[in-house]
């Protein structure tokens, strides 16, 4: 008999809630009972609240229990060796779950399912499909991907493939690829996800992106703050390396591309692309001015596409099904799928990846099932520290780049922060300026002075002192802040304050507002 | 999983020694941009990064103390000092917040009697606030000696806090 395969996630989701222990646990008592059973450390489908959430191969496909804690360990064994049998734990088959069911999972279809370290596993789930595409037609990669419609998934919506074409039409005699791993934002944890479950995807997405541009080498930056992130992704670059995936010649063709894992060192603003290349340089993580955009002078001065993790996993999918099937799904100038991270004070947290285009009120309430304490949403923050704090009243808005920028918000790179009805905004917005200035790189003055200034003066307008005066102060500075800071980390950090003083007044001790300030 | 990324623990690290030091900087040399792997690679061996390794770093690297300096000082991971013996990031940022964080901290703060960003007079604990870990569907979260933790409550907390020299 051969042996049975078991799932437990080696996700840091899963591990923070205790997996290693449970596949450790499985291992001894399958030991005791002299089953075989072959434990695959796969990724996370993204359904968090039920992690750990262990599956079972089964001839019916595969049966999921969770979330499993150790004291459930011998009766779920039980149920699985029984060929996923019935549990008080037992949540079948995965894809048949609402929350799996009514997604459209292309950039995360491999996630949770294959064994991250296994290249065969990989080719098996239509892994290298669009490398393979790509080396067929190296000149129409660019075109391919300009067509997908396909945006920079980091949060700034910047069209990948004129991107692409820009360092692909500057004569250089080196250029790179970088990926920007350093994923900060609070309530986000989809290239983390990605990078852990299903780390050939971001591989074969920068290969193709080298190929494209005529880079032969690239850096993932990965924030320190993901140890889990970094050493799968070590691995899996080590074994794409060992079976020519990488190297001299990619996949057997004349194509050098090579790639190496790089971890930040705890910097928020080295999301910045910019301070981003400072860092990988071996620098302080200082902004740099723009232009010259990192497409003609990047890193070590050279052109190089600096593109997010998900828009670079992205990139296989495109182009082995096509620009024309990408663009299919989505709204407007909002293209694709985005993998929206649901978070925070929230029933059922995870990954949900969707077509643009479904509203913020579906999201919370319907996939989401409201807030956990039981008690009403209150805001939510959409986009992470640097994203506007949206009212209930603001719940049709659709997940479009436009139409949350419409309402004075962004999607950033789509983290969903739930918060109920106990949540002080007045206090959330001094924790953004206080964020920004602990944050702050220091080169522009009103990032590095403005943050500071503007978390005394919402202490004032908290302690009443000179209140309307103080908020008027406040609304300037922020001003001053979103025109004049040289990053987005100035630039932006107006967002959550101004929202949380737009739609939550009274927090403030303000009256209520008729309309919206402009 | 490697084990240099599961043993980012600050007990039992070596002291300072300007031969180790000299060969986790070669070691790195013929990297492009070399100075955070370096850094990293000295934080690794030692737990901190000692104010004699910069000199060394400005030496092999051909480049002034005083960039080392600016580096170091820079980036929030590096070390000036050795840390508690075990050391507590709690996350502070916004999905925790919103999921009882605010509290946990408190409790966490009397608890130990220091404030987020010190070490216990014992030296056992070092407790600091680190802003996201990834784990915000999952939340309040931690790492502790390297080991992610979530779902926390103030009773999760102790019961961690009791085991953390064991």
């Amino acid at each position: 008999m051969s042996a049975l395969r078991i799932y437990v996630p080696g996700d840091a989701a899963a591990v923070a809630c205790g997996a290693d222990e449970i596949a450790a646990a499985i291992a001894s008592s399958a030991a005791k009972r002299s089953i075989a059973v072959d434990i695959v450390r796969n990724g996370s489908r993204g359904m968090h609240w039920l992690e750990p959430m262990l599956e079972v191969a089964t001839g019916k496909g595969r049966i999921a229990y969770g979330p499993v804690e150790l004291a459930d360990i011998e009766s779920v064994l039980d149920a699985v060796i029984a060929g996923g049998g019935d549990h008080k734990l037992r949540v079948g088959i995965p894809e048949e779950h609402p929350f799996l069911k009514k997604q459209t999972r292309l950039t995360f279809a491999r996630c949770g399912i294959v064994d991250p370290r296994s290249l065969d596993d990989y080719k098996a789930h239509d892994g290298y499909k669009g490398l393979a595409k790509a080396l067929a037609n190296p000149a129409g990669i660019v075109e391919e991907i300009t067509q997908s419609g396909l945006r920079g998934r980091g949060g700034a919506g910047f069209p990948t493939g004129i991107k692409w074409k820009t360092v692909a039409d500057t004569k250089a005699d080196r250029k790179y690829i970088v990926c920007n791993a350093d994923e900060g934002d609070s309530g986000t944890f989809a290239d983390r996800m990605i990078m852990e479950g299903d780390p050939f995807v971001l591989i074969e997405g920068m290969t193709i992106a080298g190929i494209a541009v005529g880079a032969t080498k690239g850096f993932v930056y990965i924030r320190s703050e993901y140890p889990h992130a970094i050493a799968v992704m070590t691995d899996a670059i080590d074994i794409a390396r060992r079976a020519g995936m990488l190297g001299k010649k990619v996949a057997g063709s004349d194509f050098e591309f090579n790639l190496e894992v790089r971890e930040g060192a705890g910097a928020y603003v080295c999301g910045e692309e910019t301070s981003l290349l400072e860092s990988l340089e071996g620098k302080r993580g200082v902004v740099r001015a723009k232009p010259p955009l990192p497409a003609h002078k990047g890193l070590f001065s050279k052109p190089t596409v600096i593109n997010n993790v998900l828009s670079l996993a992205t990139v296989p999918v495109i182009m082995d099904k096509g620009a024309a099937f990408y663009k299919d799904f989505g709204v407007g100038r909002s293209r694709g799928t985005m993998p929206i991270q649901l978070a925070g004070n929230l029933n059922y947290g995870g990954l949900f990846e969707t077509p643009f285009g479904i509203t913020l009120g579906e999201l919370v309430n319907d996939i989401g099932g409201g807030c956990f304490t039981g008690r009403p949403v209150k805001a939510v923050q959409v986009g992470g520290p640097l994203g506007a704090y949206f009212p209930p009243a603001l719940f049709d808005t659709p997940f479009d780049y436009e139409a949350f920028a419409k309402k004075d918000g962004l999607i950033g790179h789509a983290g969903v922060v739930v918060f109920d009805d106990t949540v002080d905004m007045a206090k959330q917005a001094r924790f953004a300026l206080e964020f920004c200035a602990i944050e702050s790189c220091g080169k522009c003055t009103p990032c590095r002075i403005g943050s500071a200034r503007g978390v005394e003066t919402v202490d004032r307008i908290m302690r009443d002192q000179d209140r309307a005066a103080n908020i008027e102060v406040l609304e300037d500075l922020c001003n001053t802040m979103k025109f004049g800071s040289l990053c987005a980390l100035g630039g932006f950090t107006p967002y959550p304050v101004m929202s949380a003083l737009t739609h939550f007044p009274e927090d403030f001790g303000a009256e209520p507002r008729l309309q919206a300030a402009e | 999983m490697s084990a240099k990324h599961q043993g980012k623990r600050s007990s039992a690290q070596n002291s300072w020694d300007n031969e180790v030091a000299l060969s986790c900087i070669r070691e790195h040399l013929d990297r492009e941009g070399p100075l955070l792997p370096i850094l990293h690679a000295l934080q690794e061996e030692f737990g901190y990064i000692d104010m004699a390794a910069e000199p060394l770093i400005a030496e092999a690297l051909n480049i002034t103390r005083a960039e080392v300096h600016g580096v170091v000082t820079f980036y929030h991971d590096f070390r000036r000092e050795p840390a508690g013996r075990h050391v507590i990031k709690l996350c502070r940022a916004e999905a925790c917040q919103a999921a009882g964080g605010d509290e946990l901290a408190a409790h966490a703060e009397a608890r130990l009697g220091v404030a987020l960003g010190n070490t216990t007079a014992d030296g056992r604990i070092t407790i600091e606030p680190v802003y996201c870990l990834g784990l915000c569907s999952v939340s309040p979260s931690a790492m502790i000696d390297g080991k992610v933790v979530a779902r926390l409550d103030a009773k999760k907390f102790d019961t961690l806090l009791a085991e953390v020299d064991r």
